[in-house]
């Protein structure tokens, strides 16, 4: 790592337990500013688990969640609710698309930038000066957004019209409108064809390169987790089974028996 | 053809009132799927703090028009308390419980705030002041409508107007949306969902406030147990409609309010709640979600 980089999120031995069932099982994981950091691992290891438990869906048995937003001190954010931890400066996406599909596009990024903006129920009602600047400050930057993931034509399409690899787009959108320093994202590669994997590709090292947001993303597509990742994570069962880079990663015997089976190399 | 009119016109005075109600029914469903028994309760406080407002404006002095109006602005404050008081200490907590759960908790609610009331107040009906004067203007036609129908019938419609552009274009409208789509996304791109349900309740209050305040000056009676009544019939308004649906809620609201005149009018006052449930039943039996409700698909 080089001298300027900084850690943003920091993961000190994770734990979280349903019952008698170790879902993740002491995780430790850091990424800082400016990297792409990839989480691997079969199906059923625990990596959604280990986002919810980040986001603050999951409130984790053991461990503890340390944040560092850039210029600020550090907040340990266990248990915190999911809005607070948006707020925070942590945004995610979902494994199967959850969009207001009711909702227009420009909509669905507007909603993004609600806890960036602070009008009340009275300042709706009567309009103030500093009202209307906001919305009109929020549906600028919507659009700015929409701009980048290539959405600006779909803006007034409701979200449930939209095509399947513009959805995950429009997710991505919508989490960059919370205005992160980490961007969690849990498969977005997920049943997309290779050309949409191609561009989401590029926009997501877009995004860490001119937006100045790292990354921590779930993928099951090795070809896109070796090409943009720095680091790498693996977990199976819950455990973490290495840690390293492409190339390490691609070598490490654990890694390629958990995704082989046993005697992987016999086969 | 003015007696038809006459009805009609007072079928849709009811059903806005029954709207006014419905809408704080089904916007409260819409969001964490609660039946909120104890909303016809805060109807009928508002109707009880305007009652004891307007009674002691009248000491100092105040007129007619300025009476109502700042009758039904304390009424509404105060209902508002109590909505938002209700959702906390009787429906937070419950938050993630079982459906069943908050349920009984608002028929606790809805019970002892009755019995508050009875004891605070009485169980007498006690008369409510008309607060409307008689317009001039509504002479000709007062035979057909008098100026209280008037009156609720302009309200009812700004306030409704006013909801749905509070819905569709602010900030807090569209963290509303996106909390009924979509509970746990919402929190998720940093909405604060409690606070949101909190405003649920308020402004459903409101509504509930407005609608006690027209109707205490409309009939000219109120006592303790008026919530129940119309809480039944608001509920109705918004199944009939479509619970969770907004514009159903309205829709369902005028139409049972019409159901009701009619039958009222045409065959006795005293059939008038068979034909109201016996419209719900109908609808239900060829529209199970409501007229305007969207069927719910189960994943199977």
């Amino acid at each position: 790592m080089a001298e300027n980089t900084q850690k943003l999120l920091e993961v000190r031995e994770l734990t979280m337990d349903f019952g008698g069932l170790r879902a993740v099982d002491s995780i430790t994981l850091e990424v800082c500013t400016g990297e792409i950091v990839a989480l691997i691992g079969p199906n059923g290891a625990g990596k959604t688990t280990f986002f919810n438990c980040v986001t603050g869906i999951y409130k984790p048995t053991r461990g503890e969640i340390l944040v560092h937003p850039p210029e600020q001190k550090t907040y340990k954010i266990n248990g915190f609710k999911p809005n607070r931890v948006t707020a925070m400066g942590l945004a995610r996406t979902f494994q199967n698309i959850r969009l207001f599909q009711n909702m227009t596009v420009l909509e669905n990024v507007m909603i993004g930038r609600h806890c960036r903006t602070t009008t009340n129920i009275l300042g709706a009602i009567l309009r103030g000066k500093n009202t209307n600047r906001q919305e009109r400050e929020t549906i600028e930057r919507s659009y700015e957004l929409l701009e980048k993931v290539g959405l600006v034509h779909f803006a007034d399409e409701f979200a449930k019209n939209l095509p399947y690899g513009a959805q995950r787009r429009l997710e991505i959108a919508r989490a960059m409108a919370t205005d992160p320093f980490l961007l969690l994202l849990d498969e977005p590669a997920a049943g997309m064809n290779p050309q949409e994997t191609k561009d989401l590709d590029e926009l997501i090292v877009r995004i860490k390169d001119t937006e100045n947001i790292s990354i921590l993303l779930i993928e099951h597509d090795m070809k896109l987790v070796m090409n943009i990742s720095e680091r790498i994570y693996v977990m199976e069962y819950g455990k973490k089974i290495a840690h390293g880079s492409p190339q390490e990663i691609r070598s490490n015997p654990k890694v390629i028996e958990a995704y082989l089976g046993e005697g992987g190399d016999d086969a | 053809m003015d007696y038809f009119l006459e009805l009609f016109l007072s079928g849709l005075t009811r059903g806005s009132i029954y709207a006014l109600i419905a809408l704080g029914y089904t916007m409260v469903y819409g969001i964490i799927q609660l039946i909120n028994f104890a909303h016809g309760e805060i109807y009928m406080i508002g109707a009880f703090v305007a009652l004891v407002v307007s009674g002691v404006l009248t000491i100092y002095g105040f007129s007619g028009v300025s009476i109502l109006i700042l009758a039904a602005l304390i009424a509404i404050i105060y209902s508002a308390a109590y909505g938002y008081t209700l959702e906390k200490i009787a429906y937070r907590p419950l938050r993630g419980a079982p459906r069943l759960s908050p349920l009984i908790s608002a028929i606790g609610m809805s019970l002892f705030l009755q019995n508050y009331v009875l004891l605070a107040q009485t169980a007498d009906f006690l008369p409510f002041p008309e607060l409307v004067p008689e317009f001039e203007f509504m002479e000709p036609i007062a035979h057909i409508m008098g100026s209280a129908e008037l009156i609720i019938l302009i309200t009812s419609a700004i306030t409704m107007i006013g909801l749905t552009l509070l819905i569709k274009y602010t900030r807090i409208g569209k963290a509303m949306r996106a909390t009924q789509q979509d509970m746990v996304m919402a929190r998720l791109t940093g909405i604060n969902v409690d606070r949101v349900i909190s405003v649920t309740f308020i402004i459903g209050s409101v509504l509930a406030a407005i609608a006690g305040v027209l109707v205490g000056s409309y009939i000219g009676q109120i006592n303790y147990f008026i919530g129940f009544m119309a809480g039944v019939k608001a509920f109705t308004a918004a199944v009939l409609g479509g619970i969770g649906n907004i514009p159903g809620a309205a829709l369902g609201g005028l139409v049972l309010g019409l159901a009701e005149a009619m039958a009222a009018g045409y065959i006795s006052s005293a059939y008038e709640d068979v034909f109201a449930f016996g419209v719900l039943v109908l609808i239900l039996i060829l529209r199970p979600s409501g007229l305007l409700g969207k069927a719910v698909k189960q994943k199977v």
